[in-house]
């Protein structure tokens, strides 16, 4: 029996799991029609990309926001120092363009956002909330039904976003009463959402040219942001907690060696 | 408690005397940490002190989580995406509740078939499997119902499901599940309930835990070589044996830092990769998701719940399913009365080795199998995985031990660490300088 083998290799597999990603674009395409992107915030030490977030949000503000919500989401945290980044007067400028549910009013009364207030819900087109979007969604699975991919390349949420965003092929039909328009990375292949982008769609304000694929990554990005807020501090959290143990494992493994080597060499008991 | 001859406890100054008199606690302590252990035990030995580790670590974290959770279907959901924004460190709490679950049945599993293997289940060891096993039940429980509480689609669909299988027993069946959901479909006093139960569970499986590890300090630990240390005389036992602290202490916490480097890399790295993404929507009963699946550690006994496809006489195939998936460990349970076999450690074992490794692809067959669309070839696959389950404990086990020619033991756990692990310089048995 190999038992002892499985020491080195449970702690390969720790090493595997954390530089896996490293290399998330090591193969494009992948399960389905979900394209593989390279993001910043991908890998142990990946960031978010402070621009990129102002333009997915600008998008979402002028594109998304008609028909989804995102309710989950504050104002304030758009101050965050590894998301947007903005500072409070943006903050407050930003939140108080939404219309937000006022308590203290009657019922249906709202007023402009404060920073404290979420982004409102918005069920009014039946589109689903994009809070945690990013994360309902797994691009990569496979192969063979493994979930591998998902080490190597992530869990494929914004990519499946960016996918879903430019796999429109510009053929509709329409089934009892509503149009649907065919999505290559749409399970199913159709779906009720018409072609939200277009090239030129937003005017961006860093002078970025706003091309639908750029447009899509932005904000794919954005929402990866509004799913996981926490996602650099996690990471660096990880990367601190991550060498304490290797240290700790270390100093265990010479204390061990020491204490039995008496033992090994027949010495016995101290 | 241990039955194998050491030095006991002797309370030295004036105050340990004085309390010894009253409560024993401290040779209480003292004992349980000294306790002989086998010199010869390997790396698969270290599974316990992860699984304890995890209870502690499942524990503090819930305790903590349950602060800011509220258990209402129209807040659940908001209430962990408020511990993941606005908590200090919820994100982490959650993510280590989560993974920690996963981590706990990785090591129950390293640990249940490394029983397996070295046979640590037959006489004298008997009780301390069957409490095992009921630890084993008592966390699958703790564990489903803990995945329904952040109120996810999965969350919902799965408690559906699981509980719907009850559904399948004749006659009380209906009224069963009604009395499971609190209603008429899975609801809030659903979700009530399995709020409370998730919460007491755990200190059930801490309790069943003392008792487990009560009747292995009595008989013993078992160990690679399967032999019994010897009790004859405390000089014996000592040369079979060392104490537990500091040597197994500082031996497994060793193994625990490695395991935990793994836990780590998914716990900061890739926090949702044993998750599934339908579990970030929130519940809706008037949308089912395509595939319904179980968190992973059930995914092997979900594969031979669907398994049966086919009537048997007038068992149906739902009840089929039912019975076959609780039988799967109740055969498992019944291990130490179905394995004929007298020598305990499959090292000794030259044919019960294949099997028993085919036991384990079988299992991850199975895996797999729990995670497809039932079509294609996935349930005749998971139909030959239930059978050859179920084979191994009902006739493998049993045959096996009658006809097999074992290989030769050591005589003494002083002879196998003699031969195994003590530094090959000079003889092993003098002493070195």
């Amino acid at each position: 029996m190999r038992i002892r083998n499985i020491l080195p290799a449970s702690l390969a597999l720790a090493l595997a799991a954390v530089a896996a990603p490293v290399s998330p674009a090591a193969a494009a395409g992948g399960g389905g029609h979900v394209e593989d992107v390279s993001f910043s915030f991908e890998g142990p030490f990946g960031v978010f990309d402070k621009a990129q977030l102002q333009r997915g949000l600008q998008v979402y503000n002028e594109v998304c926001s008609a028909c989804h919500g995102l309710k989950f989401v504050a104002f304030r945290t758009l101050g965050d120092e590894t998301g947007p980044g903005y500072d409070e007067e943006q903050v407050k400028a930003f939140a108080a363009m939404y219309e937000v549910p006022d308590p203290e009013g009657e019922p249906g009364d709202t007023r402009p956002g404060k920073p404290f207030d979420h982004f409102p819900a918005n069920t009014s087109a039946g589109a689903p909330d994009l809070s945690l979007m990013a994360k309902a969604r797994a691009g990569f699975h496979g192969p063979a039904g493994l979930g591998i991919n998902q080490i190597v390349k992530g869990m494929g949420g914004p990519e499946y976003i960016y996918s879903l965003l430019i796999g429109y092929t510009g053929e509709e039909k329409t089934v009892a009463g509503s149009t649907l328009y065919e999505n290559h990375a749409f399970p199913g292949g159709w779906i009720s959402m018409a072609p939200p982008l277009e090239d030129g769609r937003v005017e961006y304000a860093d002078g970025t040219p706003a091309t639908k694929e750029q447009m899509a990554k932005d904000v794919a990005a954005f929402l990866m942001w509004a799913a996981e807020p926490k996602m650099v501090e996690r990471k660096q959290a990880g990367a601190r907690n991550f060498a304490f143990v290797v240290v700790l494992a270390v100093l265990l493994y010479l204390t061990n060696k020491k204490l039995w080597s008496k033992v090994k060499k027949g010495g016995g008991v101290a | 408690m241990s039955g194998i001859p050491h030095e006991p406890y002797e309370p030295k100054t004036g105050f340990e005397k004085w309390l010894h008199a009253r409560l024993p606690i401290v040779a209480l302590a003292y004992d349980t940490l000294m306790i002989p252990t086998p010199k010869n035990l390997n790396w698969m030995w270290i599974w316990g002190i992860v699984l304890a580790f995890c209870l502690v670590l499942q524990i503090a974290t819930g305790v903590a989580l349950v602060m800011h959770y509220t258990p209402h279907v129209d807040l659940a959901f908001a209430s962990v995406e408020h511990i993941m924004r606005d908590v200090n460190g919820g994100w982490l709490l959650r993510y280590a509740h989560a993974n920690g679950a996963s981590l706990f049945f990785i090591a129950v599993y390293a640990h249940i078939f490394r029983g397996l293997y070295y046979g640590s289940y037959k006489a004298p060891r008997e009780v301390t499997w069957i409490i095992g096993m009921l630890i084993y039940l008592a966390m699958m429980a703790t564990a489903f119902m803990g995945y329904v509480l952040p109120w996810g689609q999965m969350s919902f669909w799965g408690a559906t499901v699981i509980t719907n299988l009850f559904s399948a027993l004749p006659l009380v069946g209906d009224p069963i599940v009604t009395w499971l959901w609190g209603g008429f479909s899975v609801d809030n006093p659903t979700l009530n309930r399995f709020f409370s139960l998730h919460y007491l569970l755990p200190f059930v499986i801490a309790a069943l835990v003392v008792v487990h590890i009560w009747a292995f300090h009595h008989t013993g630990n078992n160990n690679p070589a399967g032999v019994e240390v010897r009790r004859g005389s405390l000089e014996e036992a000592k040369r079979d044996t060392v104490p537990f602290w500091p040597y197994y202490v500082i031996k497994d916490l060793f193994a625990l830092a490695v395991v935990l480097l793994l836990f780590v890399a998914l716990v900061f790295f890739m926090p949702n990769y044993l998750g599934h993404p339908d579990n970030y929507i929130e519940a809706n009963p008037l949308a089912t998701p395509a595939h319904i699946v179980p968190e992973w550690y059930f995914l092997p006994f979900y594969a031979i719940l669907r398994a049966i496809t086919f009537d048997i006489l007038f068992i149906d195939s739902k009840l089929g399913g039912v019975l076959a998936m609780f039988g799967a460990i109740v055969v498992m349970a019944l291990a130490p009365w179905l394995d004929t076999s007298r020598v305990r450690s499959g090292r000794y074992r030259p044919q019960f080795k294949w099997w028993f490794w085919l036991l384990v692809l079988d299992f991850l067959v199975l895996m797999w199998c729990g995670a497809q669309a039932p079509e294609g070839l996935v349930p005749t696959i998971s139909l030959l995985g239930t059978i050859y389950w179920f084979a191994y404990f009902l006739v493998i086990l049993p045959v096996l031990g009658l006809v097999e020619k074992p290989l030769p033991q050591p005589a003494t756990v002083e002879e196998d660490f003699n031969a195994h692990i003590a530094k090959k310089t000079g003889a092993a048995a003098t002493p070195a300088e």
